[in-house]
């Protein structure tokens, strides 16, 4: 096991508004180094907006987000140099259409790191391998199948050699038969001791990867606990229901 | 009095003016739409700018812009600018047309910038800040590269309408198209100029129209 005691992210009474619509109403989570924490819950009740506001895609309305022992929402902080530490994979993927797989990879590391283009592409290559896109290298991506660029996004993001990862529900817009390969790369990369924080409709592998699992419901964690404590005996009745829809 | 000399008789006897005319008419709307691009694309900044105050202003000058006629505003500008600003009264006349079309045209191209530049899905953009891309390395590496694909057509149309709008400069003795029309007119050739003057507009119109749209075809098979 992984020692489990050096908080990566924290946040305080996180609070998020849109307009009227109270979307977060105060998350206050640690997050350590290591940990696998999948976030479920029913649709509109706001892991997306809790997952965004980690890497401030989504600007609190109160509390705070603290990442590194750094508050991210203070006017003060370098965004830009702390978003780098915390990759994010989209349901939509959002790779770019305009760039080639390894151009894909090696734009934010030569832009903002100051890798030279040499040593980009060659880490580019050595992860394009790991998920087995080695021969798509010169493509470009409205040539690959969802789950090709899913991959491409993930590897996209270890490019920046992040100390968190951020999936927003990664194999929701997949075929079916495309889930598997990426949430295998997933898992190796939790096994790898990667930090990562999964917000997932995949119970099953939701149970078997989490450290830990927060269900979120109408902008509050309702319930967190290992899987099995949340799976086989959860206490909060919203829970209960929500279980008793999505497993069979 | 009958209907005088041909179509054919006057392009053989005029054709040198109308030459002239058409040159022009195609220079002042390239002066309109490339400097009109310039002005246009800060405006476009302004008009996407997360500042409210900027918002408004930009949103002022484009309504004024598009919501009042071409005709008036080269009008305004050809009198008032001389009146406003002393120092510019040494300044050719045609100038002050120019300033006209120009701003007028920075109007509509800054729509036509801002329209690309939305039509970029925004998960682009979250992505690039997501691995911690500046605002303006996002902005030249991802959107605008994608963007120029709608941009560029726009453009060219923006163009193809300047060639018509260009016409109204004709009233302030520009010489362009139009313009050639009050030159003949002198020679008692009334009719004949303008179906000439339509046939030239037509033709330069068509062409361009149909060079866009290759060019469109070429963007779309790169999608
Ligand atoms: N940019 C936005 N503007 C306005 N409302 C928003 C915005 N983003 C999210 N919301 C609203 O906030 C609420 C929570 O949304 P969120 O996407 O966080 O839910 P979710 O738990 O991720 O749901 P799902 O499982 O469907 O993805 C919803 O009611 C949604 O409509
Ligand atoms: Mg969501």
């Amino acid at each position: 096991m992984i020692e489990k005691n050096e908080v990566l992210i924290e946040t305080k009474d996180l609070r998020k508004n849109f307009g009227d619509l109270q979307v977060l109403k105060g998350i206050s989570e640690k997050i350590y180094r290591g940990e696998v924490m999948t976030i479920i819950g029913p649709s509109g009740g706001g892991k997306s907006t809790f997952l965004r506001c980690l890497n401030m895609l989504e600007e609190p309305s109160g509390g705070q987000v603290i990442f590194e022992g750094v508050v991210l929402d203070a006017k003060s902080t370098d965004l830009n140099r702390h978003r780098q530490k915390i990759g994010m994979v989209f349901q939509q993927f959002n790779v770019f259409p305009h760039l080639t797989v390894l151009e894909n990879i090696t734009l934010a590391p030569t832009l903002e790191l100051g890798v030279s283009k040499e040593d980009a592409e060659k880490e580019a290559l050595e992860l394009l391998k790991m998920v087995g896109l080695e021969e798509k290298v010169h493509e470009y991506p409205r040539k690959l199948s969802g789950g090709q660029k899913q991959r491409l996004a993930i590897v996209r993001a270890l490019a920046m050699h992040p100390d968190v990862m951020l999936f927003d529900e990664p194999t929701s817009a997949l075929d079916p038969e495309m889930v598997k390969g990426v949430l295998d790369v997933i898992q190796d990369l939790a096994e790898s001791g990667m930090t990562c924080v999964i917000v997932t409709h995949e119970m099953g592998f939701a149970k078997q990867i989490s450290d830990r699992i927060l269900f979120i419901d109408d902008g509050i964690v309702a319930e967190s606990g290992t899987p099995e404590e949340l799976f086989e005996h959860p206490q909060n009745p919203r829970t209960k229901d929500f279980l008793s829809k999505v497993l069979y | 009095m009958g209907l005088g000399p041909g179509l054919l008789d006057v392009l053989r006897d005029y054709y040198p003016i109308f030459l002239r005319g058409m040159v022009g008419t195609l220079k002042y709307a390239f002066i309109a739409v490339s400097l009109g691009s310039i002005l246009g694309a800060f405006i476009a900044l302004i008009n996407l700018s997360k500042s409210k105050a900027l918002n408004t202003l930009g949103a002022i000058y484009v309504n004024v812009l598009r919501g009042t006629p071409l005709l008036v505003q080269m009008y305004i500008a050809y009198f008032f600018i001389p009146i406003a600003i002393p120092a510019l009264n040494s300044v050719s006349k045609e100038v002050y047309v120019l300033i006209a079309l120009i701003l007028n045209s920075s109007a509509y191209v800054s729509e036509i910038i801002r329209g690309g530049i939305n039509s970029v899905d925004k998960g682009q953009t979250e992505a690039a800040r997501s691995l911690g891309m500046t605002a303006s390395h996002t902005m030249t590496k991802i959107v605008l590269p994608q963007a120029i694909k709608n941009i560029l057509p726009a453009l060219a149309n923006e163009y193809i309408a300047m060639i018509k709008e260009t016409s109204l400069a004709g009233t302030f003795m520009l010489y362009e198209l139009m313009y050639t029309r009050t030159l003949l007119a002198n020679k008692f050739l009334v009719w004949q100029p303008l179906f000439i003057i339509a046939a030239i507009y037509l033709v330069l119109t068509l062409v361009l129209s149909w060079g866009v749209r290759s060019m469109e075809k070429r963007f779309s098979v790169s999608d």
